[in-house]
């Protein structure tokens, strides 16, 4: 089955992004396919590599990176929600005519018509929010 | 369809919002987070879940984090991850009550 | 996935319910998640809106936001129409708790009891909540 998923919390301050990673991670080892995970709201900081949690702890964003690698997932933050929030891919900070850009690994930009899309061709669409 | 409740119903009404509101027939709770929290034994929560008309699911990593295990109320059926995955999948449609 | 969904040109038709149940301004929700809805009439698929709890409170009337200098978005709902999104469902017992009737709405709706709201939602395919 095609499973995609919606993050609407950022890390650390919401459990969303940790549920929403443990049922990727137990989608996959199901033998489903994760198509995509679209970060909204909050949840595009979820997106950007200039986390630095303690090292005790879990890191909520490579973790992120890793599984999409690893299983080809698309991830994609919401362009409109990003801006609002100050996350830039390099292409959008130039743009903009910023000085910085914070896009991790294996993360995109797009807009919102990828959340419909997921909607679309999964055949399931789970979210995650607060 | 799955209707999945990630509050607690001590804080918010979207339990009871599932149970007045969700379509019993076909219809599945799953608890997860702090949703977990309602199926505390001998809490204010315990009857109307009793009472929901579809099974109840509570997400065991969840209850276990929050030092549910010994106080779980009867009739609850615990799921891990996977079986999360599975109700998600066993229902034709999926619902997150935010 | 449901049994009755349709296939036109070649693309799939599925069922979309948007599930609003946060008041607007207290938090982001509303209308980043009419954002969404926006978009996906762009997708040609059967949109519906549903208003749940605290959500009614986002089409009420005589919404003022020029002391707290955001943005009042809720004329948006009266363009729904222009973009063919016409299934605004509300929640009756939500709208009677909140002591607002169908009048203290800015747009026209489909008022309906807990049990029709519950069998709207059984009926859709892809379920998106903000």
């Amino acid at each position: 089955m095609k499973f995609a998923i919606m993050v609407s919390e950022g890390p650390y301050t919401h459990q969303a992004t940790d549920s929403a990673y443990q049922f990727a991670k137990a989608a996959i080892a199901k033998g489903h396919e994760v198509t995509r995970v679209f970060f909204y709201h909050d949840g595009v900081n979820n997106g950007t590599r200039l986390t630095v949690p303690p090292q005790d702890d879990r890191n909520i964003v490579n973790r992120w990176s890793e599984i999409a690698t690893q299983n080809n997932i698309d991830l994609v933050i919401c362009i409109a929600a990003a801006q609002r929030r100050g996350l830039l891919d390099e292409n959008e900070a130039k743009r903009q005519g910023k000085d910085a850009n914070n896009i991790a690994p294996g993360f995109r930009i797009s807009g919102l018509g990828q959340l419909v899309e997921a909607g679309i061709q999964s055949d399931r669409l789970v979210v995650f929010g607060d | 369809m799955l209707h999945i409740v990630n509050k607690s119903p001590f804080d918010t009404g979207s339990l009871a919002s599932v149970l007045r509101v969700a379509k019993k027939d076909g219809g599945a709770v799953l608890l997860i987070e702090d949703g977990v929290y309602a199926a505390t034994k001998n809490s204010a929560t315990e009857a109307s879940l009793k009472a929901a008309g579809m099974p109840v699911y509570v997400l065991q990593p969840d209850a276990d984090a929050r030092g549910l295990q010994s106080r779980l109320m009867d009739g609850v059926n615990m799921v891990d991850y996977g079986g999360f995955v599975d109700l998600v999948a066993g229902h034709d449609n999926v619902q997150s009550w935010l | 996935m449901s049994d009755d969904m349709d296939f036109e040109e070649g693309g799939t038709i599925k069922k979309f319910m948007f599930v609003n149940r946060k008041a607007p301004y207290g938090t982001i929700y509303a209308l980043e998640g009419l954002e969404v809805v926006l978009i996906s009439a762009a997708f040609d698929q059967d949109v519906s809106l549903a208003f749940v709890d605290d959500g009614v409170f986002q089409l009420v009337k005589g919404q003022k936001t020029d002391g707290i200098e955001m943005k009042n978005f809720s004329p948006t709902y009266r363009a729904l129409e222009g973009y063919d999104i016409e299934k605004l469902y509300v929640d009756r017992e939500s709208l009677e708790a909140r002591g607002l009737s169908e009048d203290d709405l800015l747009v026209d709706v489909q008022v309906m009891s807990a049990a029709e709201m519950g069998d709207m939602m059984a009926q859709q395919d892809v379920v998106i909540s903000f």
